[in-house]
């Protein structure tokens, strides 16, 4: 028989309470500021003056961000971060996960290998981005007295030409993600049933042929999710630009300024939280735009999951 | 015919061994950099060629990062924040994750839906509200602010339903409730031990986002007594003659934790951060 419950919870309450700390923190801290983010679009408003200096400004702010040089500016910085810091982080990372995958049969050393590729990634941006930013440095740094030893070149001024910043911050976000993929593309490798390469070497298929016919196709589910986190993260790169560029402004000719960067001078440097808001949702669409056309353009054939 | 397949493999091999090899160099060379020019003063990590072994200046650099920054307050707090937020995380994910999991309730499934999309969520999205938010709490340059807003992450839910849903047996609860058992003894006794391998994984994974966390703090934290480690940082990097030896000190000092987190810890962090993608 069930004990008489004066200070019990019933089963029908408390999923509700279970999940009443989620719905509170997502509701106060997700819910409501997105729709006030949408509220403020439409209004012009200067923190400092209070609540009551919003002012309803219609499509304006919109309207201002479309015309403006640095939107289209910071959103082209953007695209091409995110596709010359995305693209060799697959082109690299599926032959080299291939080359771990075949190398190194323990699954020990495999993962020590894996590791080492995915330090980076968990280590803090700003400590790796400012150890960059003296290994770039132009007359004493690392990198150019490397170059100049083996290729003698000139001292290049990678952070204070605007022709070099981009490469420059496109590479340590390379290096960052690299591991990342690399052990997802691992994890996806030691799926594939061995059979279909057994059988394959039965019917004389070389290498190239077993990886261009097997590997490749059964790949793909993952190089989909893979290039979509890709994307995403490409198009809020933030922190490496930011801590690398003086004062986080984007650098030289706003050479490095990302679509999130100047996002972040219009409220905090430009004190216009209105205009930002507007930007943030037209970023926003842009965004879920590009996932969508990478959905279509990678996403595994039917029945090939 | 069994020598030519070895040989086969072997040609085949080396190169991707050279490969593996020099990427993995390529990817330990800047900590090691890191470490050596943590020894060494402004300018002899300045010289032609730069040192590329360990110096003597570690402790002048110490000092120094002492005298430019409230180092101890800044590594306090960042212990602090990445702690709390560990702890709330762990609490409120645990909780929600085996609600949905276990539970039938109104507006589960779009609840559910509405979690993931968060995930999608772009991060600039929620920086402008996210200041806006804090200042109408009183929040600005306080700590909460950066452990309380994150402690019920989609991604912590996520991770935690799909290990309930193999990892806690329905008829278990069921039988605990027939016995008399409370809905919160239930979670407290029965629940969270089951949940333990993916509490630590949750726990590991938001340790380390608390600790490297810089786009938070930046925003809502005023005072350099207050900045977590990263924010102190970059403040430091922002002045003209940057101290290179003690920035690299400090940034050696950021990096150590994760280091020995991810040596102990390192096939259970990978597991868990590429949880969505294995299934």
């Amino acid at each position: 028989m069930r004990l008489p419950a004066t200070f019990r919870i019933s089963p029908r309450w408390a999923p509700y309470i279970l999940i009443s700390p989620f719905l509170v923190l997502f509701g106060v801290f997700s819910v409501f500021p997105l729709l006030f983010s949408f509220y403020l679009a439409f209004h012009s408003w200067e923190p400092t003056g209070g609540l009551q200096a919003m002012e309803y400004v219609g499509v304006a702010n919109f309207a201002f961000a479309l015309q403006d040089e640095w939107f289209w500016k910071a959103l082209g910085n953007t695209a091409w971060l995110a596709l010359a810091s995305g693209l060799p982080q697959h082109l690299v990372g599926i032959p080299l996960a291939v080359f771990i995958h075949l190398s190194f049969k323990r699954l020990r050393v495999r993962d020590s290998v894996a590791g080492i590729y995915f330090l980076p990634f968990i280590t803090s941006t700003v400590a790796i981005t400012i150890l960059f930013s003296s290994l770039y440095s132009t007359d004493y740094g690392l990198i150019n007295a490397v170059l100049h030893t083996l290729f003698g070149t000139e001292n290049i001024d990678w952070l204070g030409k605007p022709v070099y910043v981009k490469p420059t911050i496109a590479f340590i976000v390379f290096w960052r993600y690299l591991g990342f993929n690399v052990v997802l593309y691992l994890a996806a490798l030691q799926a594939i049933p061995k059979d279909l390469y057994e059988a394959a070497e039965m019917d004389g298929a070389g290498r190239w042929h077993q990886f261009w016919c097997i590997t490749l196709p059964s790949l793909r589910p993952m190089i989909f999710f893979g290039v979509t986190l890709s994307v995403i993260g490409g198009l809020q790169l933030f922190e490496e630009p930011f801590i690398l560029t003086d004062k986080g402004r984007g650098g030289p000719d706003q050479a490095g300024m990302t679509s999130a960067i100047y996002l972040y001078r219009m409220a905090f440097d430009f004190n216009d939280f209105g205009g930002a808001s507007a930007m943030s949702w037209l970023l926003f669409i842009i965004v879920a735009l590009m996932t969508w056309l990478t959905n279509r353009a990678f996403r595994p054939h039917k029945g090939s999951v | 015919m069994k020598g030519d397949l070895r040989s086969a493999v072997f040609v085949t091999s080396w190169p991707a061994y050279l490969i593996v090899a020099a990427g993995a160099l390529i990817m330990l060379t800047p900590f090691y950099f890191m470490f050596v020019f943590a020894t060494h003063s402004r300018t002899e990590i300045f010289n032609l060629p730069p040192p590329l072994w360990f110096g003597d200046h570690l402790i002048d650099n110490l000092t120094n990062l002492t005298e430019r920054l409230p180092l101890w307050h800044n590594l306090g707090w960042s212990i602090y924040v990445a702690l709390a937020s560990t702890l709330l995380t762990l609490l409120f994910c645990s909780m929600a994750g085996y609600a949905f999991a276990l539970f039938e309730f109104r507006f589960k499934r779009s609840l559910f839906a509405l979690v993931m999309a968060t995930m999608l969520l772009p991060s600039f999205m929620n920086m402008i509200p996210t200041f806006m938010i804090m200042d109408v709490l009183g929040w600005i340059d306080q700590h909460r602010a950066l452990y309380i807003p994150g402690a019920a992450s989609a991604f912590g839910i996520f991770l935690m339903r799909q290990f309930a849903l193999t990892a806690v047996p329905r008829e278990l609860i069921e039988a605990a409730r027939m016995d008399g058992c409370g809905e919160f003894a239930i979670y407290w006794l029965i629940v969270l031990p089951l949940l333990r391998p993916a509490l630590g994984t949750l726990g590991l994974i938001t340790f380390i986002a608390s600790w490297n966390n810089f786009i938070g703090p930046l925003i809502v934290m005023r005072s350099v007594e207050n900045y977590t480690l990263p924010l102190a940082l970059r403040s430091m990097q922002s002045t003209t003659n940057t101290e290179w030896g003690a920035l690299m000190a400090g940034a050696a000092i950021a990096t150590i934790p994760l280091m020995i987190l991810f040596a102990v810890s390192s096939r259970q962090l990978i597991a868990g951060l590429t949880t969505g993608a294995v299934k």
